[in-house]
């Protein structure tokens, strides 16, 4: 029941089950996987009862309903709840209560759902692992000894574990697709300024976007119709008309659509064999569809790392400046007396609060991004990336007139083990391979459970459309389930 | 100009922080309001927290746009903003929005008076005129040794105009002019309140000196001034930091080549200007484009809707009145500079009264005292220029002397009544010539002593009984008493 949103609404429309019976069962299963998992950061069980008899009592009185109504809803902590705590999985913001809800939050709140708790994630969004959060790590309910990727691993965790049938994540580089991938699950990045980023902490401004997770293309369609649309608080929210993205998604007709496959990412060195046999394998299952397949460069595609890791870590540096302790997050207490010598007693606290609060990965991209703004080198780096960004837009340009949608995989292997990669940077950095390009060009794209390899891990493959072209993802997404079952795979747990 | 040795020249570029005068911050909804209690005016945005995302003011744009035209600025078709960053307390988000390398406005000038010849003008030039945000405000208590510190964030956010000036104003006099010039455009157009006390008008300026040491240029190291309160401040800490770099130079020979630009405060107590900190090499404030916001076109169309809306500008309106009220350019300049509603109301006063000298030198006096006493302004002044006018006509027609017309004058500010009420009300009425002729012979009379003076020659020997028929007769004009006198002691 867990599994499926659209499930849960019919229960509840059919009178099978009440709002608060679904939100027991949530935090049964949250609690019998937890310990295992490390899904949540927070839970708020009080909270999400009291809004669940809410909705049961607003049924019963027959009151309006919103679209999802009773339904449990996970949100990735970096998204403001006024209610709950929103840490970013960071000691800096360990004790962070803000005095607002994001909008994606306040839309989950009018659309009746019932916001269950936090998910854990990788400190700020940055990383590939949820290694990097405070707060432990968040493993793969498909091998526990395995990340379930990152940044939003809770967020995706959680809805693989069967604790939620769906939860929010943030993308930046990767975050809500890798892990997705990672866990058999799907998970969409809508089009930059679709969703509103107001109270989505920021990472990197021009690529983060909020995104939905869940089993199947109708509920990831149903979470992203709740939460997309124009917002005046976010100047970069998009002022254009929100198609209906739940409907016309019961088809496995594909006739007219082309779908350019994406050949150098297959032909990629060090990518997993079993990771390119389920793309080649999605092709013909488009092609059954009646899809027209054709192959696509996007010929600046080396360069996607390399300038994400410029702008990701530049703007990241002017972010994050804001957590310097004089106004809320960690401060230090005891400020060490030989660096209030050499620094003053002010820049001595920065200085320690930031260097007590912030993890190694987040220290490391302050860092990179600090260097690449500097004056003398923002020319090499931070304005050369932007000139790179531009070509990769291109790309992308001149692709989808060739193409509607761009078919490859989502990362170069399955979920490796906790630990692989979490002291070489460069080594998790090289999972954004085929996923930084959409956050570059601020387009949407798709992760989509694509079987199981030979270990029992998740394959996953992955479409990008043009701006705005989220339709196109979930009609091609849904055509794909409606021929395929592994989205109805599950861990066992 | 020469400072007990070898001849100098005062280079002067001064950067001129204005607050736009929106009603709410640049970025957020937050009133702007002076004086409110510390931390009352501030949401998510303004204070910075993670997640809030800043929206641009309109209103700001527009009123950045009217001062870049005001200063005879071009106005780019594209403007963008960008994040300066450096850490500090009253700056909550770590870098402060501002606009790098494509301001609102660019290239403007000012002229001036130029002070060592009337009659001809100096050209400032300006280099750009960008929008930004404020900081808060944090107040260190010193006193207690504790070194604490504590944050008002009410200012976080409001909307600013830094007008740069090339350096080149070439003495304290001049930085005043510039200044002065400034301030009569941004309040005249409603654009600021330039009150330097509340810290709507902030002025910094760098300062340095050119020495000829025989024939040969000698540049002395940059000083930024800063923490001036007044403009007269700015005139006094320019001439303090002129001898002082100039004894310094004496001193140490060190020139622009051997040190970095430094920042020094105005001490207005001591009059003296102190080292605040030693400017780095060049902060590096990692400027981008802040990507929360988006570039902003100006179209033309925008750009001019503004120059139609701006109206006279001071300078124009100073002209014309000189012309069309035949008044000194003193006068003129004096009615300007005290901004449009005063010149508006001087203009009903003239067209009323017929009289634009008479206008001109009431304004100056009764009203602008009147306001300055009661700490009033023309807005809700209690006398409205029509009255005045009225008023000043009957001056001019000699119905009411100079005196009475100020009992009314006096009458008319407290009382709520037509001028004709208040000349009735006060008793005032014209005396007739025939009572005027009793009145003058009856003082003759009384007075052979006078008359005696006056026909020996002592011909102001009437003026005493000028002030004795005012006595007898507060109606009588004195004007009209001294003719008739004159004309009885001609035919006696």
């Amino acid at each position: 029941m867990l599994d499926s949103a659209l499930e849960i609404l019919r229960l509840q429309s059919t009178g099978e089950a009440s709002a608060v019976d679904v939100t027991k069962k949530v935090f049964e299963s949250i609690e019998s996987s937890e310990s295992s998992i490390n899904a949540f950061t927070h839970v708020d069980r009080d909270g999400a009862l009291a809004t669940a008899e809410a909705i049961d009592k607003k049924r019963r009185a027959g009151e309006p309903l919103g679209p999802l109504a009773g339904v449990p809803v996970a949100a990735k902590d970096v998204l403001c709840t006024r209610d709950m705590p929103t840490t970013c999985s960071s000691n800096m913001l360990r004790h962070f209560r803000p005095p607002y809800d994001a909008t994606v939050i306040e839309k989950l709140r009018q659309a009746d759902a019932v916001i269950v708790g936090k998910t854990n994630m990788d400190e700020f969004a940055m990383g590939a692992s949820t290694e990097t959060s405070a707060f432990g790590v968040t493993r793969n309910p498909w091998d526990t000894s395995r990340t379930p990727g990152g940044s939003s691993g809770g967020a995706v965790a959680c809805v693989a574990a069967g604790n939620v049938p769906l939860s929010l994540g943030s993308d930046t580089g990767g975050s809500i697709r890798q892990p997705s991938g990672f866990c058999g699950v799907t998970g969409l990045k809508p089009t930059y300024g679709r969703v509103s980023r107001y109270g989505l902490i920021a990472f990197a401004s021009s690529l983060d976007q909020i995104g939905p997770i869940g089993w199947s293309v109708p509920d990831v369609a149903l979470l992203l119709q709740a939460i997309s649309g124009f917002e005046p608080r976010d100047s970069t929210s998009l002022d254009r008309e929100v198609p209906d993205y739940t409907s016309a998604l019961q088809t496995s007709d594909l006739r007219g659509l082309r779908i350019g496959v994406l050949r150098d990412a297959l032909d990629t060195d060090g990518i997993d064999d079993q990771v390119r046999t389920a793309v080649l394998d999605a092709m013909q299952v488009f092609k059954s569809a009646g899809a027209e397949l054709v192959d696509v460069n996007l010929p600046h595609s080396e360069y996607w790392v390399p300038t994400y890791y410029v702008i990701a870590p530049s703007e990241a540096s002017s972010n994050l400046s804001r957590y310097d302790g004089a106004h809320y997050g960690h401060r230090a207490t005891e400020i060490d007396p030989a660096q209030v010598e050499q620094l003053g007693p002010l820049h001595a606290t920065y200085c320690q609060s930031r260097g007590e609060g912030f993890g190694a990965e987040v220290k490391r991209r302050i860092m990179v991004g600090t260097y690449a703004l500097s004056e003398g080198y923002a020319d090499q780096y931070y304005n050369q990336a932007l000139k790179a960004r531009r070509l990769i837009k291109g790309d992308y340009d001149t692709a989808f007139t060739q193409a509607d949608l761009l078919l490859g995989p989502v990362s170069p292997t399955p979920a490796f083990p906790l630990g692989e990669k979490v002291d070489d940077p460069i080594q998790m950095y090289l999972c954004d391979l085929f996923t930084v390009g959409a956050n570059l060009a601020g387009i949407p794209a798709i992760s989509l459970p694509a079987g199981l390899n030979s270990e029992g891990l998740p394959l996953a493959i992955q479409l990008q459309a043009p701006a705005l072209q989220e339709t196109r993802l979930l009609f091609a997404g849904a055509a794909y389930q409606t021929t395929t079952d592994h989205h109805q795979r599950r861990p066992n747990l | 100009m020469s400072i007990d040795g070898y001849p100098t020249e005062t280079i002067i570029g001064l950067e001129v922080h204005v607050q736009l005068k929106t009603n709410t911050k640049l970025f957020c909804g937050c009133s702007t309001q002076f004086g409110a209690p510390a931390n009352t005016q501030v949401c998510p945005v303004c204070l910075g927290l993670p997640g809030a995302l800043p929206v641009m003011n309109e209103a700001a744009i527009d009123l950045a746009i009217r001062a870049g035209l005001a200063l005879d600025c071009s106005i780019p078709p594209l403007t963008k903003w960008d994040r300066k960053q450096y850490f500090y307390p009253d700056l909550p988000k770590g870098y402060q929005i501002s606009q790098f390398d494509l301001p609102i406005c660019a290239d403007g000038f000012i002229e001036i008076d130029n002070p060592d010849a009337p009659e001809q003008t100096r050209r400032i030039d300006i280099l750009r005129a960008h929008l930004e945000e404020d900081a808060g405000k944090s107040m260190h208590d010193e006193a207690t040794g504790r070194s604490e510190s504590r944050i008002d964030l009410n200012r976080c956010g409001t909307p600013l105009l830094e007008i740069v000036s090339q350096p080149d104003m070439r003495s304290s006099t001049e930085a005043k002019l510039y200044l002065t010039e400034l301030k009569l455009r941004m309040t005249h157009l409603g654009i600021s309140d330039c009150e330097m006390q509340e810290g709507s008008l902030r002025v910094d300026a760098n300062v340095n000196l050119h020495i000829d040491v025989d024939g040969k240029k000698v540049a002395t190291p940059i000083v930024e001034i800063k923490n001036m309160n007044s403009f007269r401040a700015v005139e006094r800490a320019i001439d303090y930091e002129v001898d002082r770099q100039y004894d310094e130079w004496e001193e140490t020979g060190k020139t622009i080549q051997d040190m970095p630009k430094r920042t020094f405060g105005w001490d207005d107590s001591k009059e003296r200007t102190f080292k605040q900190r030693e400017k780095e090499e060049s902060a590096d404030y990692r400027y981008f484009p802040d990507p929360d916001l988006l570039p902003i076109r100006v179209p033309v169309e925008r750009i001019d809707q503004a120059r139609n809306g701006l109206g006279e500008m001071p300078a124009a309106i100073r002209t014309r009145l000189q012309g069309q009220y035949d008044i000194k350019p003193y006068d003129a300049n004096v009615i300007v500079n005290q901004g449009r509603e005063l010149i508006d109301y001087y203009e009903v006063v003239a067209n009323n009264s017929g009289d634009g000298k008479r206008s001109s030198s009431w304004i100056q006096q009764d009203v602008l005292r009147t306001m300055n006493d009661r700490q009033c302004s023309v807005s809700d002044f209690p006398i409205s220029a029509e009255k005045l006018g009225e008023l000043l006509k009957q001056v001019s027609a000699g119905s009411l002397d100079n005196t009475r017309a100020r009992d009314v004058f006096a009458h008319l500010l407290d009382k709520d009544c037509t001028v004709e009420e208040a000349i009735e009300a006060l008793g005032i009425v014209s005396v007739d010539g025939n009572e005027l002729e009793s009145l003058c012979q009856e003082l003759l009379q009384t007075n052979p002593s006078v008359v005696e003076d006056y026909q020996g020659g002592k011909k102001q020997a009437i003026g005493s009984l000028i002030g004795q028929a005012k006595k007898k007769n507060p109606n009588a004009n004195p004007q009209q008493v001294r003719e008739t006198l004159l004309r009885i002691l001609d035919s006696m």
